[in-house]
């Protein structure tokens, strides 16, 4: 036989471009994907950022008439939708999906493809939510879309929010098992699990928790979708169904997703703390154990957001207990950043301050959050303004605090260049203070008696003056946010180069330049050590004081490196069309089941195609 | 390219941490995930299944003997879904074809089964909208038959593939044995269905 | 006929060399169609009736045992898939239990609908 074959080829010829608008569409680097997500996130979480304004102008005052009842309803629906599932959720994996591969000395994840499917999925599915708002109205029923009110409610907003989460839901699922398997068999030699950066760590628990709980809400969506769509009886009282069973099946997806959004958040803070306290993590192996408690016990607590539910008093107890208990593991970490801390050498920089906000933030959160625990405390509390602070501490205080720490720490990594110090600390006292002028009040509010989710509320209850304060707050937020932007935009333009580890860090994405290139690392790195990149640079005295080895890194001047691949030959996978292609199959099937069944079966085929074409491609091209 | 090239212009990817191959690990992991997927169907299910204000009630409309036969059947096609992956391991592709077209036969036979069974329900009055029982078994068994399903398309496909050489090199046989998990994870859904829809006594 | 040209890690040579002889197949076959006679042979005695779900349990663990650990090969395969499998399958257990117990406390009798 000759030993020049034709290369294999896919169906079409394969998409090449380093370069353009082109080269993104059909790239598989996981890094150009962690790119686009944050950046995409982003662009979400000003939408839902101005949803949220507007909610909080129409609350500004008693009787207020910025927004409608019918307007309101949609608006705090969607701020929900948009910033769970298009803001925490993908900002956290959009980092992932950047650093993970780089911190623990792998070239990119497990599934290259699946990973951009994930992406555009996520993207698609975004779009296809929005969509809503001009066919018809958005979702109004809530972001927790309790039946039957979510199966009653006419048009076709909650059949959009059914259909749009199950698309988002794909991409998670898709996105969970990349990272599992990453993370568990893509580790450089000698990166044992106890040897991994604290945010790998709690990605893989943040992924076993998405692989665990997204097939839960997508039967509760289907069930949805077929009593709204086709006259199923899942939740009609008057056919026998439930409205509880909807409540169950949401809570227990609905608790670990609230783990899933704060545990990256913490990942991230475990690891920018010790950089600026020069002091590795305290307690390491204390805070990874208590990171994988959370995730087996954040499966145990989903009743307690049902205590007003009237389960009976035996549940209640039980689920009481159980959220009293996941209190500890939480309070560990606590006390673990808070004894990085102590004795550290601390450099106040601007993703120091965020880190330390979230710590801050995320206490007070918590500790509302164990008063719910309480169940008569809580049944006052249920469906009241108490509430809403609750959760904002912990997913905007807490989760957001943590992403934009993690933002302002690897920006220089990512791009090459610093942000503005004296900018960034402005965004965060700005945003500091305007958060906890915007939500603080809130406990107070609640605690006074008003509830959640009514677009107004009347004169003299005494609630006039929190609200004008909260909205104050909100517009101070946003404030801090045009800051931000206006620090990208300036600092883009002045590119103070950053080099490859200006903030002197431990982990190993400092050894490689910043930006990388496309195959990360040069050679593959043989780790030795936790925090191995530290432990190059410094060697302890006998006082226990860090001395510099080397100046300047490198990729990691080990002579054990890997030969083979010192930056030629290296084997990265190819662009493709595919995943792109698959992925609008999704959406159209969903537009089918609203207006046009034939879309559906165009959709699938769509989808068949697109995965058929994926499956008969090589992952790289054998001839280059 | 020769055996020696493939293995020196692909090391990497064939060492991973743990040794053991993504896509198999992946595939574990995805169907670790289904068990939650379908448990929420036939929780679901469990709940509903007594509720029957209108329309009929389980077993005055469940064929047990019929429904024995389609068990069966599944049952087998999980059988010769293990003798293909056997002979391809061996390099019997024809062996792996005729084993193949066998097991998406008998998926075939079952799905042919169900859809008889749900227009017999249907016609003896059993619909999505009759009751919530209706809703739940419909969808329950409707989403294991869509994942039956798309398994059949995928042993469908590896007829294909193995007719254009596609499966003769040394990844082949990982193939088949990755579409064989998923499809005796498909059979033993239906083994825990079986039991406790259709045999274990209604009220 | 061994796989050429493709790396095997020792782990990977270890599970290779455990595959089971298409005979050991068969005979699993036999067995879950002994199983399913006997669940539906059961379904039919009426003096079994009152404790017939214990017994329809154990079969039916016995079915899917079987598959399990032969046709998907976790008895030779690295403890790692069985891990996997095992978590998702024992949470799905665990947490449904909950969920239909406490369904059943509150009685789950069918609600009275006034009027119909």
């Amino acid at each position: 036989m000759a030993t020049v074959v034709a290369p294999r080829r896919g169906i079409f010829a394969r998409p090449t471009g380093a370069t353009g608008w082109l080269s993104w569409v059909t790239t598989v680097d996981h890094k150009r994907i962690g790119i686009m997500y944050c950046v995409t996130a982003f662009a979400f979480f000003i939408i839902g950022g101005l949803e949220a304004l507007l909610i909080r102008a129409q609350l500004a005052q008693p009787n207020g008439e910025v927004l409608s009842a019918e307007a309101y309803n949609q608006f705090f629906t969607m701020h929900g939708i948009t910033m769970i599932f298009l803001v925490v959720m993908p900002m956290g994996v959009g980092l992932m999906n950047y650093l993970i591969p780089l911190m623990i000395g792998a070239r990119d994840v497990a599934f290259p493809r699946l990973n951009a499917f994930s992406y555009w999925v996520f993207l698609l599915g975004g779009l296809f939510i929005y969509s809503s708002f001009f066919l018809g109205g958005a979702p109004d029923g809530g972001w927790f879309g309790y039946a039957p009110l979510s199966t009653q409610l006419p048009g076709d907003g909650m059949t959009f929010y059914s259909l749009g989460l199950q698309i988002l839901g794909v991409a998670s699922l898709a996105g969970a098992v990349n990272f599992i398997i990453t993370i568990i068999n893509m580790r450089a030699p000698g990166m044992t699990l106890m040897r991994m950066p604290v945010f790998v760590w709690m990605s893989l628990v943040t992924t076993f928790l998405l692989l665990f709980a997204m097939p839960v809400i997508a039967v509760a969506l289907f069930q949805l979708m077929f009593d709204r769509v086709y006259e199923a009886n899942f939740f009609r009282p008057s056919a026998g169904g439930d409205p509880l069973l909807w409540q169950h099946l949401f809570w227990l997806f609905g608790h670990p997703e609230v783990y899933i959004m704060i545990l990256p958040a913490m990942g991230i803070v475990s690891d920018v703390l010790p950089t600026f306290a020069r002091k590795p993590i305290f307690g390491y192996a204390a805070i990874v154990f208590a990171g994988i408690a959370i995730g087996f016990m954040g499966w145990g607590v989903w009743a307690h957001h049902m205590f007003a539910a009237g389960l009976g008093p035996v549940a209640n107890s039980a689920f009481a207990l159980s959220t009293m208990f996941i209190a500890v593991p939480t309070g560990v970490k606590i006390f673990n950043w808070i004894g990085t801390l102590w004795g550290g050498a601390i450099r106040i920089t601007t993703p120091f301050l965020f880190a330390v906000g979230f710590v801050a933030m995320f206490i007070i959160g918590g500790l509302s959050g164990v008063s719910h625990s309480i169940v008569p405390h809580d049944q006052q509390q249920t469906d009241t303004y108490y509430i809403v602070a609750h959760f904002h501490y912990v997913l905007f205080g807490g989760a957001i605090f943590g992403l934009v720490a993690g933002f302002y720490y690897w920006w220089p990594k990512v791009f090459g260049y610093l942000l503005s110090e004296a900018l960034g600390k402005l965004h965060f006292w700005l945003m500091f203070i305007g958060f906890n002028l915007a939500f603080a009040p809130m406990h107070i509010l609640g605690l006074q008696g008003m509830p959640r989710r009514y677009y107004t509320y009347p004169d003299g209850m005494g609630w006039n003056f929190w609200n004008l304060i909260s909205t104050l707050g909100g517009f101070v937020i946003a404030l801090s946010f045009v800051v931000f932007i206006v620090n990208v935009i300036r600092s883009h333009k002045k590119r103070e180069e950053a080099g490859d580890d200006p903030w002197d860090g431990r982990t190993l994405e400092w050894s490689i330049p910043s930006p990388p290139p496309e195959y990360n690392f040069a050679r593959v790195p043989v780790v030795q050590a936790r925090d191995d990149w530290w432990h190059k640079k410094y060697v302890e005295t006998p006082e226990g004081e860090p001395t510099r080895v080397f100046a300047g890194g490198a990729n990691g001047d080990d002579a054990h490196g890997s030969e083979e691949d010192a930056g030629h030959g290296i084997h990265m996978p190819d662009p493709s069309y595919f995943p792109l292609v698959a992925s609008f199959g999704l959406p159209i099937m969903g537009y089918g089941v609203i207006f046009q069944p034939v879309l559906i079966g165009v959709g699938a085929l769509i989808l068949m195609l697109g995965l058929f074409g994926w499956v008969l491609e090589p992952s790289a091209e054998e001839a280059h | 390219m020769s055996a020696q090239e493939a293995a020196a212009h692909a090391p990497a990817e064939h060492q991973t941490s743990t040794g053991l191959d993504n896509v198999k690990l992946a595939m574990w992991a995805f169907l670790g995930s289904e068990c939650l997927f379908f448990g929420s169907l036939i929780s679901t299910y469990l709940l509903y299944r007594n509720r029957v204000l209108d329309g009929p009630r389980p077993h005055e409309i469940y064929d047990i003997p019929y429904t024995s036969v389609s068990s069966f059947v599944l049952l087998m096609s999980s059988v010769t879904m293990v003798l293909a992956l056997a002979a391809i391991q061996r390099g019997d592709h024809r062996g792996l074809r005729i084993w193949l077209l066998a097991t998406a036969m008998l998926g075939t036979v079952f799905i042919g089964g169900q859809v008889y069974e749900f227009t017999a329900f249907v016609e003896e009055g059993l619909k999505l909208s009759t009751s919530t029982f209706g809703s739940a078994f419909f969808v329950m068994t409707g989403f294991h038959g869509a994942h039956v399903t798309v398994g059949i398309f995928m042993l469908l496909s590896l007829v294909g593939m193995s007719m254009f050489g596609r499966l003769s090199d040394a990844d082949g046989p990982r193939k088949v044995e990755l579409i064989g998990l998923y499809w005796h994870f498909v059979d033993i859904v239906w083994i825990v269905i079986f039991t406790v829809v259709y045999l274990i006594p209604t009220n | 006929m061994t796989q050429t040209g493709i790396e095997h890690s020792p782990r990977e040579e270890e599970e290779l060399a455990h595959h089971p002889d298409p005979r050991q197949y068969i005979v699993v076959g036999v067995w879950l169609a002994i199983v399913t006679a006997l669940e539906v042979a059961i379904y039919y005695v009426d003096s079994l009736q009152d404790i017939i779900v214990p017994f329809l349990l154990v079969f039916a663990f016995i079915k899917f045992f079987l598959v399990v650990t032969w046709f998907m090969h976790l008895r030779f395969d690295s403890a790692l898939f069985r891990r996997l499998f095992v978590s998702g399958l024992v949470l799905a257990l665990v947490v449904f239990a909950i969920v239909m117990t406490i369904f059943l406390a509150r009685g789950g009798a069918v609600p009275e609908i006034a009027g119909g």
